[in-house]
């Protein structure tokens, strides 16, 4: 789970790191009340999840009311790359000296936290990991030890951070670690980490991506989660506990296990169609999973022709067409159907599906004859 | 001969007596798998059909002879588990629970390295089935027969519907090895893909990959410079957009790594063949094995 900006930077304070003050608004009211509080001049930063955000032109630099009120009233509801912009972060305008970058990264590869510190922040990170490697230190941490002072400090010396800076950078490193494990996080980063003219040192960004499988260890952190700010038929998915995620094709998914309903989106691609989304009805799903499943699948409107590609293992076919002919009975689909039923029970789930007689329902004994045969329905919108 | 899981297998299962546990554990002493042990704290005395229960990885160990551990505890518990078996001298513990915070992931790991006796399959997996012999796990056993074909794979279903697949032509499996979707597995296909290069029975070995980490470039390494039996690969996940969760923890394209193209591009300039369609993956295990 990805944080705001905002979200972020309340999670650093927590944890005594420090960063700019500020207040989060959702309405113009509410930005230069804030910003008033604040005091001039302020920066008013528009809270998306997507970088490019400055570029884009959502994050201004008010030097008084009226402009706070102007670059609010700009910014609330401005689309970022498909993003619109629901809230906006008001923050006092900090003095930067130096730009630094820092970061925790959950190396899958290496199996440890990486922790990186580099001179050269505010710049895109991999960009500078290309081109001068040597600017960006790296370190392994082994969770089991924990993040030490001298790790701290061979991080910073390797950096080249100012003699005088040592000892903060490296103590905003345990903190951020501290954070980093605290929080169960998968990468934290911090860019541009900056120093001020008093040599004081401060986040003056936040990037935090949360681990969803830990979200009931931080009930604190599950609830900002923004239910407005995802797409409709997920969040549909999410309050129904189905794995689904949306794509932009007309071609339905639904199918059991991650891996397979990938590989269905993949095999759907080869045969020349696009799939709406990927969805995942899990293992052993009960028929009225499925009418719940179908009910989601189908609230895009963008849906032209739906795929259910099942393998039974714990998943019992005849489950799957219960499930479907309910969703038949509660529903009454307009666009076609194609079913493939394979392993666990598939004979008698076929023969449920044959006795039903439902309309618009294609059978497919195969992965790929059932792919070409939906990608035919979605062009011309009626069942063989 | 097969790998991991055979006649000498003595299974314990923690979490026996919750519905999934007593169900699955059922399952696989069915399938002719020695399941002598059952684990739930306070529970110790009872039985599950059959099954004795203890109240300690331990106590299953000293009284039942157990030497491989299922953990089928719910995910808030399974870190714990998996330790408590290691720490009684289990010497393979096979994971199914899916939705373990991947922190807790990455302590089992650290410390189960410093184990080496100690060997995690999974978590987040079907499990392993070495047909004719053992099942372990909630793989459908009865989808495939004995025979040359080991797979390993991230994927449960997606494993089902390749080894189904070669079924119908004919072939059987020494193994299924399922490593799991997270993160931080605790096998990865090389230490299973080492394993089956060493199987006598195994002539070929099929491994299934899909988007996020770089098990399966890192595998491409391995096999160019130790594996002489041949290998087919699949990878899913060639049209899963960046940056979106594909059902597993790990199926994750994080800017341009992680992407399938990349996966069966590293495998493809090893020398490893890979298939677009889990249908092509066994036509060309087929082909390389002969009808």
């Amino acid at each position: 789970m990805d944080l705001l900006e905002y979200q972020g930077k309340q999670l650093f304070a927590r944890h005594g790191i420090p960063v700019p003050t500020g207040k989060p608004a959702k309405t113009v009211e509410d930005a230069v009340a804030a910003a008033d509080e604040i005091g001039y001049p302020c920066v008013v930063k528009a809270q998306v999840l997507i970088g490019g955000r400055g570029k884009a032109g959502g994050v201004k630099l008010a030097k008084d009311r009226a402009e706070a009120t102007k670059y609010a009233t700009d910014i609330l509801g401005m689309d970022i790359k498909g993003f619109t912009v629901h809230e906006v972060w008001i923050e006092g305008a900090s003095q930067i000296e130096e730009e630094y970058y820092a970061s925790i990264v959950f190396d899958r590869a290496a199996k440890a936290p990486l922790v990186m510190l580099s001179t050269q922040g505010g710049m895109d990170i991999e960009e500078v990991a290309e081109k001068t490697p040597e600017a960006l230190a790296r370190l392994h941490v082994d969770p089991l030890l924990g993040f030490q002072d001298f790790h701290g400090r061979k991080l910073a010396f390797a950096a080249g951070i100012p003699a005088d800076l040592i000892r903060p950078v490296g103590a905003m490193l345990s903190k951020l670690y501290a954070a980093f494990v605290a929080e169960e996080a998968m990468l934290i980063e911090v860019n541009p980490l900056i120093v001020t003219p008093e040599r004081d040192v401060r986040a003056l960004d936040a990037k935090v991506t949360l681990d969803g499988n830990s979200l009931y260890r931080h009930p604190e952190n599950a609830a900002l989660r923004d239910p407005s700010a995802e797409d409709p038929q997920e969040q549909m998915a999410h309050e129904r506990g189905l794995t689904y995620v949306k794509l932009d094709g007309d071609i339905g998914i639904l199918g059991n296990g991650a891996g397979l309903v990938m590989s269905t989106l993949d095999v759907v691609g080869l045969a020349g169609g696009q799939a709406a989304n990927f969805l995942d009805a899990g293992g052993g799903s009960k028929a009225d999973a499925i009418v719940s499943a179908v009910e989601v699948i189908l609230s895009d409107p963008k849906v032209r022709a739906v795929l259910f590609n099942i393998f039974g293992g714990i998943t019992r076919c005849d489950e799957v067409a219960k499930g479907l002919i309910e969703a038949y009975g509660i529903i009454q689909p307009t666009v076609p159907f194609v079913v493939r039923l394979d392993g666990t029970n598939d004979v008698e789930g076929r023969k449920l599906l044959s006795d039903a007689n439902l309309p618009n329902v294609a059978t497919a004994t195969t992965m790929n004859e059932a792919a070409e045969k939906v990608v035919a329905l979605a062009k011309t919108g009626v069942a063989a | 001969m097969s790998v991991l899981v055979d006649r000498e297998t003595r299974l314990v299962v923690t979490g026996i007596t919750g519905r999934e546990g007593t169900f699955h554990a059922t399952n696989n002493k069915n399938y002719g798998t020695q399941v002598v042990a059952g684990v739930t704290p306070g529970k110790g005395g009872q039985d599950v059909n059959g099954i004795p229960v203890f109240n300690t990885v331990a106590e299953s160990v000293e009284k039942a002879g157990a030497n491989t551990a299922m953990i089928f505890v719910p995910p808030r518990f399974a870190a714990d588990s998996i330790l408590e078996a290691a720490d009684a001298g289990v010497r393979l513990i096979v994971a199914i629970t899916e939705g373990i915070p991947a922190h807790d992931e990455l302590r089992v790991y650290t410390q189960l390295k410093r184990m080496p006796d100690v060997r995690l399959v999974g978590p987040n997996c079907p499990g392993i089935l070495s047909p004719g012999k053992a099942s372990v796990g909630i793989i459908p056993a009865s989808f495939f027969k004995q025979g040359n074909v080991g797979v390993v794979s991230r994927s449960g279903t997606l494993t089902y519907q390749i080894g189904n697949e070669l079924a119908q032509r004919g072939f059987g499996n020494s193994s299924i090895v399922g490593i799991g979707g997270d993160p931080v597995p605790g096998s990865s296909f090389i230490d299973i893909i080492e394993l089956f290069q060493n199987d006598p029975e195994t002539e070929l070995i099929v491994m299934s990959g899909e988007i996020g980490g770089s098990a399966e470039e890192e595998a491409a390494e391995y096999i160019a410079a130790n594996v002489t039996k041949p290998v087919v690969a699949y990878i899913a996940g060639f049209t899963a957009p960046e940056g979106k969760t594909m059902g597993h923890a790990g199926a994750i394209v994080s800017g341009s790594a992680g992407t399938a193209k990349a996966k069966a591009q590293a495998l493809e300039a090893k020398g490893v063949r890979v298939g677009r369609t889990p249908t092509e993956t066994a036509e060309i295990a087929m082909e390389i094995l002969g009808s």
